[in-house]
This record gives structure tokens, sequence and C-alpha cells, in this order.
């Protein structure tokens, strides 16, 4: 049922992209939906746009692992709509044809502008596609039981159909619908959550035992890559791999824990796959998978079936998960080489409730200075970025007029803030129902969904593939408008007529969504939230400080402003290759990297900014002189 | 290709007024999103206290911050549309003057 369901609806969207595609003749009409959307509508459909992959399927997912600190994605997000309402979001109406280059370079009519704030456009929704693909890969995985390339190539060719034939109209009605779904069942999935109340025993979880030296015979004891230690035990001929637990003026425990063994034949090549000791074979291979996880081991100080709360109130829900008496079984994982077997080992560990409702998991505020600035240069990014991302950007033009333009986003922060407040529930259900997939927290939202029912889950994962599909179509026609308006029209000279305008949007279509197949096939595994940050600080650095300079300081020059995106651009993509965060994508060590951070806002939007002010100032027009 | 918007709008005689309101609102918003960052930062424990419902500062500070955003974004857009219809009335009364 669950599979007819979500062709069902996805097979709609289509269905409705193509019906309203076929009027789509002129480039007003492909690139601005004719700017004839009415505000709500677009209002709506910006929270269509914006609460993509990284909202749903990223933050609720971050939230489940990392508590809190995937919360102040929400926050940041959506503080980024201020700066979009009100600063950019009626000059850059005014100024503007179809896209944000248009609006940089009204003043100018130069070429170096164009140039650099198309390739800005191009770069930066790549940059945002690629969390995007790698979110449809792990949709379609449990769903459909299909590989993640597979997803991903699926994802990339609707969406070229859906573009390549329709456009902004189509593009912007398929957002309506899908941000107001999502908001809609979101909802009904909090409610079920807080009717469900908080237990210590929630269906389906495992209990993973704690043993004493004493119960556990001759181990082998393994140390990871990263230090930790565990023990190889076989009993009854069944091996099994234990976390081992050693404080001071403690005896030494054992923790049960979940693994991975790849065994190989020496020359490389790839032998049996045990999964908690069970051989992965052509039968069991669609069945035979980690089991899923996240419990509560104490609610407020008490266990087993007296502190189950039955249904609860929002406000006692968080009240309780906030309790220093609650606490929370998380997992982490660990890298064993052993001769020619490799071990992954999935442990369990326990963190009260008060740390894990407070920052300081993921970033750590308590940490070193440098970790510091790392949490602040992500609220930077995320607090600077939304307005400078282009297919947000390309939405202004969709509506009649400036007002409008205001009106849609008081729409949208409306919507898109609901919804932020849901993820915060969502994420932390899936953290204390046993929902959580050991391997990827993406899927985190719709296992939630699943927990309450077949049903549930086909809508909740249609909808979230869908917010794929449109989040997708709006960054392909952002990044096709970038190449035929932008490029080729008006920074090349080529004369074209509207006919070939929009056939050159829909080749580059193809095209960019081609890009985005193969990078969202090699990003695997990586959280699509810190991958749309990362897109952040990119837009953050590239365009924003050409949009505020331009809108605020009369001495800016197009020079400064073409400098300043190209800096951007390079400064936050070149530090974020050298991050601890892509070290390991290298086979090196992250503590190897040459730049400390893992976000680079805080280094590249101020560098941007310096650039585009230096620069400004050494090419200002030569006053004429007095006779 | 003429290169102008995809939907005409009039002269806005409250763009001015509106861009000051703006940069206003958004200087109040970043304060407050500063505070908050600053707090996690410097005394991050303090994000732990209960202060509302039984609920931490970190829970109340950050639903707080996406609440406070709407309300300053529906106290804005009031504030425009009532510029607007005033300056823009003028110009229409003026233009009919004559």
């Amino acid at each position: 049922m669950a599979v007819f369901i979500f062709l069902l609806f996805v097979g709609f969207v289509i269905g409705l992209s193509f019906y309203l595609g076929r009027k789509t003749k002129s480039a007003g009409g492909y690139f601005a939906a004719g700017g004839q959307i009415h505000w709500a509508v677009n209002g709506i459909a910006f929270a269509g746009d914006y609460l993509s992959a990284a909202s749903f399927l990223g933050i609720c997912g971050m939230i489940a692992t990392m508590g809190y600190d995937g919360f102040l994605y929400s926050i940041g997000y959506l503080a980024g709509w201020i700066v979009a309402l009100f600063v950019v979001a009626e000059p850059l109406k005014r100024m503007g044809k179809y896209t944000f280059t248009d609006a940089l370079d009204a003043k100018f009519n130069s070429k170096g502008i164009k140039l650099a704030a198309a390739l800005s456009t191009l770069i930066v929704s790549i940059c945002y596609l690629i969390p995007q693909m790698v979110g449809a890969g792990v949709l379609v995985e449990p769903l459909l039981g299909m590989e993640h390339s597979t997803g991903v190539i699926m994802v990339g060719v609707i969406v070229i159909l859906i573009v390549a034939t329709a456009g902004m109209t189509s593009t912007t009605y398929v957002q309506f619908l899908k941000g107001g779904l999502l908001i809609v069942f979101s909802t009904v999935l909090v409610i079920a959550v807080c009717v469900r109340g908080l237990s210590t025993e929630p269906a389906g979880a495992h209990d993973y035992k704690l043993l004493s030296a004493a119960d556990v015979s001759n181990p082998d004891v393994l140390e990871s890559i990263d230090g930790k230690t565990f023990a190889r035990v076989e009993k009854d001929g069944v091996e099994n791999f234990y976390y081992v637990i050693e404080a001071e003026g403690a005896p030494v425990q054992y923790q049960e824990t979940q693994w991975v063994l790849e065994r190989s034949d020496g020359d490389g090549k790839k032998g049996a796959t045990f999964i908690n000791g069970v051989e992965k074979t052509a039968e069991n291979a669609d069945t035979l998978a980690l089991r899923q996880v996240g419990t509560l081991k104490q609610i407020a100080g008490q266990k087993g079936k007296e502190a189950d709360t039955g249904a609860i109130s929002p406000f006692k829900l968080l009240a309780l998960l906030s309790d220093k008496e609650t606490v929370v079984q998380r997992w982490s994982s660990a890298s064993i080489k052993d001769g020619n077997d490799a071990i992954t080992v999935y442990y369990p560990f326990t963190t009260p409730g008060n740390k894990v409702m407070r920052p300081g998991l993921m970033f750590k505020v308590e940490g070193t200075p440098l970790q510091r600035l790392d949490f602040v240069s992500l609220m930077l990014a995320l607090f600077f970025g939304t307005a400078a991302l282009p297919h947000i950007l390309i939405r202004y033009y969709t509506v009649p007029s400036p007002a409008a333009a205001r009106k849609s986003t008081i729409v949208a922060i409306a919507s898109i803030g609901f919804f932020y407040i849901l993820t915060l529930f969502m994420g932390l259900g899936a953290m204390v129902n046993s929902v959580v997939n050991p391997l990827t927290n993406n899927m985190s939202a719709p296992l939630l969904a699943q927990s309450f029912g077949t049903f549930l889950f086909a809508v909740i994962s249609a909808i979230a593939f869908a917010t794929v599909l449109g989040t997708v179509s709006g960054l392909i026609v952002a990044a096709s408008g970038a190449v035929a308006h932008d490029l080729l029209d008006r920074f090349a000279g080529l004369e074209m007529t509207e006919k070939t305008k929009v056939g050159a949007g829909k080749v580059a279509a193809i095209v960019v969504g081609i890009i985005a197949i193969i990078l969202g096939i090699k990003f695997r595994g990586m959280n699509v939230s810190f991958l749309v940050g990362w897109a952040f600080a990119v837009a953050a650095s590239a365009n924003l400080p050409a949009i505020i300079m331009l809108l605020f300081w009369k001495k800016t020059t197009k020079q400064g402003i073409t400098v300043s995106i190209i800096v951007g651009i390079v400064a936050a993509i070149g530090l974020f290759l050298i991050s601890p965060s892509m070290y390991p994508k290298y086979g090196l060590a992250a503590a190897d990297a040459p730049f400390p951070l893992m976000n680079p806002g805080i280094v590249s939007i101020p560098l941007s900014f310096a650039t585009l002010i230096v620069i400004s100032l050494l090419t200002q027009p030569r006053e004429p002189q007095s006779a | 290709m003429l290169h102008e918007p995809a939907a005409q709008a009039g002269t806005d005689h409250a763009a001015h007024y509106k861009m000051k309101l703006g940069v206003k609102m958004l200087i109040i918003y970043a304060l407050v999103y500063v505070g908050f960052v600053g707090i996690n930062v410097f005394k991050p424990t303090l994000m732990e206290a209960t202060v509302l419902f039984g609920m931490n500062l970190a829970v109340v500070y950050g639903f707080g911050l996406i609440i406070f955003a709407l309300v300053l974004a529906l106290i804005y857009s009031a504030m425009c549309g009532k510029q607007e219809r005033l300056l823009n009335a003028e110009e229409q009364k003026e233009e009919g003057a004559e």
C-alpha cells in the first residue's frame, strides 16, 4: 500500500506539472511565471521551496541524534527570512526581471557583474542541489527497496522532465501543494507523538544488555581507529562485539552493540558481510538490516511502566525531556580493522535530558575558542544565507508588485516558522521512539511516521519525495535562468528570441540536472542539513555583500561587486574543501585539515564584504573637473 | 529584448520609508539573535534554566526567535501598508488636481 500511495502522489504532482506547463511558451512565463502569481499562493510556494529535504529530513534527523543542536538550523534558517523581508524583498523586486543577476546589474549594466552573478547562481544552486539529491536517494532506499544511486537518478530524471516541460508556473503550484501538505501532515505527526506520550519501553525497542566481566569469557580486545576499546566475544559458535566501558574506580562493563563485519580475502576482494552475526545472502538482502535505535532509559527519574506518561501536552513533552533526571540512549559508531575484517560497531551511550535539550552535543559551545567560533560561524551563515539564495530570490519575480513580494514573504515566515517549531517535536519523537536508522539519520521523520502505521509513512514519504522534486525543480529553474538569460542572452549578447531563450534554458536544465545526479551519488551518507548549511555559507559569502552594499552604500562600483562575488565563492568553497568536514572524504584525518572550522562563513562573509569595499574605493569614478 | 521587470509596478513613494524601517527592524531582530548566540557561547549552562511551563531557556528562546520574527514581520507589513496608502494616495490626488 505504501508504494501505491507514494506512486499515486508523485504521479499526481508530475501530471499537474505537465498540465500547467502546456501554456508556458514565453521567457517571462518560463522563468518568472509571467509575474502574475497571487501573493498568498507565492507565500506557501516559498515555504515549499524552502522546506526542502534539509528541513524535513536533515533537521529532524539531526535533532533525532544530536538533540537541540539540530534545532539551531531551524532557528537560523527562519531568522534568515527576516533579512530577506526587511532588506532584500522589495528593492530586489523593483530592480529585477527574471533573475538575481538582473537586479544586481540594473544600475551598472556591466558584463563583469553578469558573468560573476550568473556563475554564482549556478554554483550556489548546484551546492544546494547536492543535499536534495542525497535526500532523494535516502528516501527511496527503504520505501521502494532501490539502491541509493537509483533513487538519485530517478529524481534527477523526473525533475529534468518537469522543468524542461514546464518552468516556473508549474514549479510554483507544485511547491504550493507540497508546502501546504507538508505542514498539514507534519502537524498530524506531532499530534500523534504527543498522544502516544513518552515511555522507556517503546514498541519494537531492543534491550541492549550491559554485562559484567564475569558474564564475558575470553574477550578479544580490539581498538577502533579513533581509540575506543571493544571486545570480540565468541559464545556457542556465535561471535559478538561489545563496547568496553572502563571508568575509574568502577568494574569494567561490556555494552551490547550492533555491528557490520565485512570480510575480504586479503587481495582486496570483498567477501561475506555479516550484520549482527547473520550473513547477508541473496535471500535475506531485503530484510536483513541493523535494528532501529533511540530510546529513553529514564523519564524524570522513573523507569519501566511507572515512567509511561500516556498522552501529554507539547509543553509537558519538552519539559520532561529537558529534565536532568531524564536519560536518553543515543548511538555512535566506530570503525575497527582486524586483519582482513573491517568492522563497524554501533554502540549505545546515555546523555541526560538537560544536555540533550540545549546546544552542545554537536557544536561544542563549551569547547575550545575555535569550536565556539565554529558555532558562531554557522549561525552567521544561516542568518545571512536565506536572503542570498538564488532559487528563493527568483520567487520575488513571480508576483505582480513589491507589496505582493512583501506579503508573500510574511506568509512564508508564518508557515515556515510554524513548521520549524514542529521539527523539534518530530526530531525528539524519533529520538525516543526507537526509529532512528544507525546508518543514516536522514530518514528519522519518515520512520517516525512509520511507527504510527503504513498510511502515514507512505504519505509523509511521498510528501518528502515531492519536497525534493519541488526544491530541485526550483533550483534547476534558477540555474537554467542563469545560463540562458544571464550568460547567453545578456553576457554573450546573443540575439535570442523568446522561444530560443526558453529552449536554451531547457538544455541548461538538463545539464545541471545531470551534474546534480552525479554529485548526489558522490555525497551519499552526509547529513543533508549540514550540506545545506554549507550551501548557505557559499550563498551568503558570494551574493549577500553585493546585494546589501548595492542597496546601502552609494560608493559601490561594478568592479567591487564583481570581485566580491568571485572572492566569496572561492573562499567559501575553498575553505570547506580544506576543512575537517571534508578531510575524512579524502581518506585523511579530520584533525589534519588546514582550516580548523567546519563552517567557513565567519571568514568568507567578512572577506567578501571587505573585498567589495576595498575594490570599490579603488575604482571610484573620477569627479568631473570644474572649469 | 527590453530589460524590464516581469510585472510592471508604478513609482513607490513609500520606498525610502520602507527601507529605513526595514533596517531598523533588522537591527532589533539581529540584537535578539546575537543575544541567543552570545548566551550559548559565553554561558551555555544558562540555557538549561527552566523558565516557562517547565521548558528550559534554550527551547523558549528558540521558539521566541521564531515567533518574534513573525510579530516583527506583521508590524513591518502593517506600517509599510499604511505609509504606501498615505503617500501613494497623495500623489494620485496631486495628479488628479493637475
